[in-house]
């Protein structure tokens, strides 16, 4: 034992210093697509009927990318004959669009949250990266983040995956247990639109049709940054990013 | 469910020649080989329901062949394909036909172990009736949320529609256990801190020990196989990438090569080479996490720790690599969407031989921790006879003496022109799949760097166009295991039939043979040792 923790120490401290530093290292997100000034209107549509869930919107020469039902098939980016822009930002929580929800919990919870996950049918991508978060590397509970086994000791309810119906159940029951003050969090695209598997008698198409979500993190899967970033927004302790930035607007 | 023992019968080895020898001398004209709707595969067709069972029990106790699924189609008749694989030799499909108002066929689970899962989900799904199988309704649909009566899978259901469901308010589980003073202690389907992923299990105990542990899946039920229907090619391939998307590039890559195989597409020598790399460093990635998930499952939180890393820092690799980390994005049928340089390959082979060297690193150290080994040796052991019974797939087969690597077995993308080692165990309990996990991942990357270092240049995707109506397999050794996906097209390319051979679905129906009369604490370790992914079970 001793010599495990010997061997601990000899490999120094790698966790990121994310929020206080940006972390740049590479390979932590696969970036995300950007509304791109075209040419001509008719590279613009290309792009727009490219795209294998209809998250680019042609308007003129301007394509506009809706991050909320983007999948990240990348058939926009590589191989593609004009490629949108894309950048290696990771900080995409943001409000729900249309709706006036405050994703932050009040101020005591700043530097102690904990929060409860739900895997609503995910694929196993986003879950796997709400796992990472808890790697030397990420280190959440550096900055007072816990995973929670209980939904009586949790304040943030993480949903990953669109809400297969045999999970309907299951997840409504876990928000009911959790004491208020509360908010729900939407990590993926699958559960904010219902990503590839949609809406159909099997799946409620995103957490949104299910129960009030206060915050959406998109992304196929989003990496741990980005779900760290959607955490220290709940936590008061980050700035949502605006609402037009997740329809790829003014960027 | 008990593994009866092996009839007596005397077990031979056959080839495909042979074996179709074999099977037309015994059953004669009822089975016969077919070339209708093969392409590519052996098939034959069972002329007669009744000598189903006769023919299974030839096929698995007699020719040693594993039981690798059940497909079913509803054309103008049932189409009912069981896939079985001959060693060594390849796949055999025996399709019974039946007219589609008959709706109940001869069960084969008796004598085929594998098969019980199948039929029941087949049960659930298409409301067909399995003659003589002794436990079927409440499987992929929960019967706390469905009706019975629903079949979603039949044609003329529309995944899309507004539907009604009618639950059955009194839903208990069926306990198996009936001693006195027994009581079932549910797990699931949101425990661990939710980071597990919706399984619910019913332990099954009498106080200490645990005497039965039956998993009760389907939670993350999404309706793929449905709502893939109708789709063109490379919508379903989204699909075929993201059911499971630990394994993305294995499902995608063996749902491309169940579309080259159906249109006869030639997928260049490049493109070949570089699924290979991709598959092996998916591969890697993976056993890293499993290794993390055995790790966290003993509390030894320092080689957690080194674990979790290797891993992390592979994801990273594989982004800086290929633009994301869980390679989503580069199969397409006919090869693969966009090239790699050398200078990116050489980095991902520095990644790879980091993470490789550490993973050795690892190992050493954990074979000399004793209060480690403890926890895994002895614990969870799976018999050869079980293993085979119950077909488990992938390193949780191997560990336990089996031969059941497709790359090895049935070699496709060109896996026949590398050097590498299978490894394989003869113990079965869970040191024995730790080991195999290690060594495997040593072979991942000798395989990455020999499928680099022979590239040559050239184009890594051939044109695909979608020009007829035919229907193939595809198959992988996926990290988890071997998975095979058969898809039928219409002339323009849509998808009418897609069906998932998940290696987790196997692993799962067989995880019962590890947990029986065990410790309560040694749970999670026998779970982690096991790697399984629910996601990739319930599609």
């Amino acid at each position: 034992m001793g010599l495990w923790f010997w061997h601990g120490l000899r490999k120094g401290i790698q966790s990121t210093r994310y929020p206080r530093v940006m972390e740049s290292a590479p390979g932590i997100t696969p970036g995300r697509p950007l509304a791109t000034e075209f040419a001509s209107a008719e590279e613009a549509s290309w792009a727009a009927a490219n795209c294998p869930v209809g998250a680019i919107h042609a308007n003129g020469r301007r394509a506009i990318v809706d991050l909320r039902t983007c999948v990240w098939c990348e058939r926009c980016h590589f191989g593609a004959p004009n490629p949108l822009s894309w950048d290696t930002s990771y900080e995409w929580a943001g409000t729900p669009a249309g709706r006036s929800a405050n994703p932050r919990m009040p101020a005591a919870f700043g530097r102690s949250l904990h929060v409860m996950v739900v895997d609503a049918g995910d694929c196993g991508a986003c879950l796997h990266e709400v796992k990472q978060l808890n790697n030397p590397l990420y280190n959440m509970h550096r900055l007072g983040i816990f995973l929670t086994a209980t939904p009586r000791a949790a304040d943030i309810l993480l949903v990953v995956g669109p809400v297969a119906e045999n999970m309907r159940g299951p997840l409504l029951k876990t928000y009911e247990a959790m004491p208020d003050p509360k908010r729900v969090i939407a990590a993926g695209t699958c559960a904010i639109t219902g990503g590839v598997f949609g809406r159909s008698f099997m799946s409620a198409g995103g957490v949104g049709a299910v129960l009030p979500v206060d915050l959406e993190i998109p992304g196929d899967p989003p990496p741990p940054l980005a779900i760290l970033h959607g955490l220290l927004v709940a936590a008061g302790r980050r700035s949502p990013s605006p609402a037009q930035e997740l329809v790829g607007e003014g960027v | 469910m008990t593994v009866t023992p092996s009839p007596a019968v005397n077990p031979q080895r056959y080839d495909i020649g042979s074996l179709t020898a074999a099977i037309e001398r015994r059953f004669g004209p009822a089975v016969a080989p077919s070339l209708e709707d093969s392409n590519g595969d052996i098939c034959f067709a069972v002329r007669q329901p009744d000598v189903l069972s006769a023919l299974s029990h030839f096929l698995f106790w007699e020719a040693r062949c594993a039981f690798g699924g059940l497909i079913v189609e509803e054309r103008d008749q049932w189409n009912l394909r069981y896939v079985f694989r001959i060693p060594r030799s390849g796949w055999a499909h025996f399709i019974l036909r039946v007219p589609l108002e008959m709706r109940s066929v001869p069960s084969i689970s008796a004598q085929v172990h594998a098969a019980d899962w199948y039929e029941r989900e087949a049960e659930d799904l298409f409301g067909l009736d399995f003659e003589g199988h002794p436990r079927l309704g409440d499987f992929v649909l929960h019967d706390q949320v469905w009706q019975e009566t629903l079949a979603p899978m039949r044609k003329e259901f529309d995944p899309r529609a507004n539907f009604k469901k009618r639950p059955r308010k009194d839903w208990r589980p069926t306990l198996v256990v009936q001693d006195p003073g027994s009581f079932a202690m549910p797990v699931g389907p949101v425990y661990e801190g939710g980071v597990g992923e919706s399984v619910h299990f019913l332990l099954e105990t009498v106080g200490e020990d645990v005497i039965r542990a039956l998993p009760r899946l389907f939670y993350n039920y999404r309706a793929v196989e449905k709502i893939a229907e109708g789709m063109p090619v490379c919508d379903a391939l989204l699909l075929a990438e993201r059911f499971s998307a630990t394994s993305a590039f294995a499902h995608s890559l063996a749902f491309c090569q169940a579309v080259e195989r159906a249109l006869h597409v030639e997928v260049p020598p490049r493109a070949l080479r570089l699924r290979v790399a991709l598959a092996e460093l998916e591969r890697l990635r993976r056993h890293a996490g499993t290794v993390a998930g055995i790790c966290k499952s003993t509390a030894l939180s320092v080689s957690e720790a080194h674990a979790s890393i290797i891993e992390e820092k592979l994801l990273r690799a594989s982004c800086q690599f290929a633009g994301h980390r869980y390679l989503f994005g580069l199969n397409r049928p006919g090869g693969l969407r966009r090239d790699f340089d050398a200078a990116a390959c050489a980095e991902l082979l520095g990644a790879v031989d980091r993470a490789s060297a550490e993973l050795r690193e690892l190992e050493e150290r954990l074979r000399y921790s004793s209060s480690f080994l403890d926890r895994l040796e002895d614990v969870g052991v799976v018999s050869r006879e079980s293993a085979r019974d119950l077909d488990l797939a992938g390193p949780v087969g191997r560990a336990s003496g089996l031969r059941n690597d497709l790359r090895q077995t049935c070699p496709y993308s060109g896996y026949e022109a590398y050097r590498f080692e299978v490894p394989r165990e003869q113990e079965g309990d869970g040191y024995a799949r730790l080991r195999v996990l290690f060594a495997e991942a040593q072979e991942s990357a000798r395989l990455i760097h020999q499928a680099i270092e022979s590239l040559d240049p050239g184009e890594v995707g051939a044109e695909f166009k979608p020009t007829r109506a035919a229907a193939a397999s595809g198959w992988v050794e996926a990290p988890i295991g071997a998975a095979l996906h058969w898809v039928r097209l219409d002339r323009e390319g849509r998808v009418e039939r897609y069906r998932i051979l998940s290696p987790s679905f196997r692993n799962w129906l067989g995880l019962h043979v590890a947990v029986e009369e065990f410790a309560f604490q040694d749970f999670p370790i026998i779970l982690a040792t096991f790697g399984l992914s629910a996601t990739e079970c319930d599609r």
